[in-house]
């Protein structure tokens, strides 16, 4: 059951669809890489690597599963989906979670942006009897990060 | 007092005529514009599976056998047959003709080192292993592998074996064998041992990495549209003239509403991804399925990254170990062809089906829906989640034309005069 609900959260977030005008990104985007989860049951930290965002290049970011209280959340099963809202596709690999770094910091590699401009990266947790999602917006301009 | 407001408005027009183009652009237009010259093109990104791609005695040999016209099944094609030097390394046909007609439209090797993914649909992962698909393709080169490795062995074994250290042993292997070569030369094959079928591969994969080392010394020269950008992005007024006032007009609408920079990005003009556009299918009754069977062929492929012929540990393999396999936008998806010397390829598209820059502009702006799968691009009067139609006027859509004109330039081939 439990898992049934995780696989559809995951599921509607892979589908989510935007309603925006044009090509530039909305004004109002929170680019923020630290917030709550959507239900707010943790604290969420997506972190680039040491280069930011760069175009063309398989990268591996890192996520920081933390609870409320800020304590790393361990053994999380962590799926990913995310693309470019306005361009209706997805990234051009398939980035996944592989490997929890140590306690509460998960590995996301294969991330590969292939257009500047703005990307969504979409994130289902499930920390035992927990289950939520996280969003993250990040625009690219010309390679270069936009925060 | 009226004669004052005359003489201020007429001063105001020949400002706004004789303003620098440089002082024209925003600065984010600017950015954007600097990112697409040809300045900000690197070297071919290392290629890990073949160690013999950056060699200059490889890429020697790769230009041999490039224009060598017994690697096929009737001694008259060649790689050059279809990507003819003349004409940038492409043939102007809707479909390519080696042996028979194929069914997609050649494409230029310029710069094609650049890419992770190869073919229009991608179903190869280097370049290498590109340049092997064509010659044992029954309607290119018809040829076969032990073919093939004869050759290498009586025409260019000295080079061969410099490169690549000994050719297997020719005896006991029959004239012509290769698994996806006709029933006969498939059962040759299937006699022979393992060992023996596994050393010709390796030969036949070397013979693709001496072509992929040639393939990598082309790449695209300056453009009338590099030059006009040059000097605005270095504010200077000697070279604005190199674009027309319609060549200028369809260049701010290629970075603006026309949206053609969304995928046609960076310094090759390509986002070198897969997007479905709705583009119609030459044969309505078997639409092309495009990148999606492709993720599985390529997976599958014994000449991939990952496989025994590459040269890359498999951690340097990070485009097929997370190739997006899931992605439903890839159904009928084509890459993104780079659009240097797009003036000099007609026809267009994944199987030359726009004869001409001014059907490709009408067929973005009318949006059709797609015969499979689903186009990204949102049509007129129609409500679309992710973007909005490309609207452009008559005039506008010709000064698009004009500015596509403008990316002409030189094919270049690295050590030789450009």
């Amino acid at each position: 059951m439990r898992r049934s609900t995780f696989l559809a959260t995951a599921a509607a977030l892979a589908s989510a669809a935007y309603l925006t005008a044009c090509g530039s990104p909305p004004r109002d985007l929170d680019l923020s890489l630290k917030h709550p989860s959507t239900q707010g049951l943790f604290v969420v930290t997506l972190e680039p690597p040491a280069t930011g965002p760069v175009l063309d290049q398989i990268q591996t970011w890192q996520l920081h599963l933390a609870d409320r209280d800020g304590a790393p959340v361990s053994q999380a099963r962590i799926l990913f989906s995310g693309g470019m809202p306005q361009h209706g596709h997805g990234f051009p690999t398939r980035p996944r979670v592989t490997r929890e770094i140590r306690p509460g910091v998960y590995a996301l590699e294969g991330v590969k942006f292939s257009m500047s401009g703005w990307w969504d990266m979409r994130f289902g947790l499930q920390a035992g009897e927990r289950t939520d999602t996280a969003v993250f917006n990040v625009v690219l301009d010309d390679g270069r990060h936009r925060s | 007092m009226k004669h004052a407001l005359l003489a201020a408005a007429l001063a105001l027009l020949l400002l706004t005529a004789f303003q620098p183009a440089a002082r024209s652009w925003t600065p984010a237009e600017r950015a954007t514009l600097a990112a697409l010259h040809i300045g900000r093109l690197d070297a071919p990104p290392a290629d890990p599976s073949n160690a013999v791609a950056d060699r200059p005695a490889a890429a020697a040999l790769g230009r041999q056998l490039f224009f060598d016209a017994r690697l096929s099944a009737n001694d008259r094609v060649s790689c050059a047959s279809c990507h003819a030097p003349e004409r940038g390394f492409q043939d102007g046909r809707p479909l390519g003709e080696g042996l028979a007609t194929g069914s997609r439209r050649t494409m230029p090797v310029p710069a094609a080192s650049h890419a992770s993914w190869f073919f229009w649909d991608g179903r190869k992962d280097s370049l290498w292993s590109q340049a092997l698909g064509p010659l044992e393709d029954a309607a290119e080169h018809g040829a076969n592998r032990v073919q093939l490795v004869r050759l290498l062995a009586e025409a260019y074994r000295p080079e061969y074996e410099a490169l690549f250290g000994p050719l297997p042993p020719l005896a006991g292997l029959p004239a012509a064998a290769g698994p996806l070569g006709t029933p006969a030369e498939r059962a040759a094959w299937a006699r022979l041992p393992e060992a023996q079928q596994q050393a010709v591969d390796r030969a036949f994969a070397n013979l693709g990495k001496a072509i992929a080392a040639y393939e990598r010394t082309l790449m695209p020269g300056e453009s009338r549209f590099d030059r006009y950008v040059a000097a605005v992005v270095g504010d200077r007024p000697a070279d604005e003239a190199a674009l027309s006032p319609a060549e200028v007009r369809g260049l701010r609408l290629f970075i603006g509403k026309a949206q053609c920079v969304s995928c046609h990005a960076g310094p090759l003009l390509t986002d070198q991804h897969f997007h479905n556009t709705g583009v119609p299918p030459r044969d309505p009754r078997r639409p092309d399925p495009g990148r999606s069977p492709a993720v599985a062929r390529v997976l599958a492929d014994p000449f991939n990254c990952l496989g025994r012929f590459s040269d890359a540990p498999p951690q340097h393999c990070e485009e097929l170990r997370y190739i997006a396999d899931d992605d439903p936008h890839l159904q009928a998806a084509f890459k993104t062809p780079g659009l240097r010397n797009v003036a000099e390829r007609a026809p267009y598209m994944h199987a030359g089906q726009f004869a001409t820059l001014e059907q490709v502009i009408a067929h973005y702006v009318s949006a059709p829906g797609a015969a499979l799968g689903h186009s990204e691009l949102a049509r007129a009067g129609q409500r679309h989640a992710e973007r909005a139609p490309i609207a452009l006027g008559a005039a506008e859509a010709a000064d698009l034309a004009a500015f596509l004109r403008s990316l002409s330039g030189p094919v270049c081939e690295r050590g030789r005069p450009c």
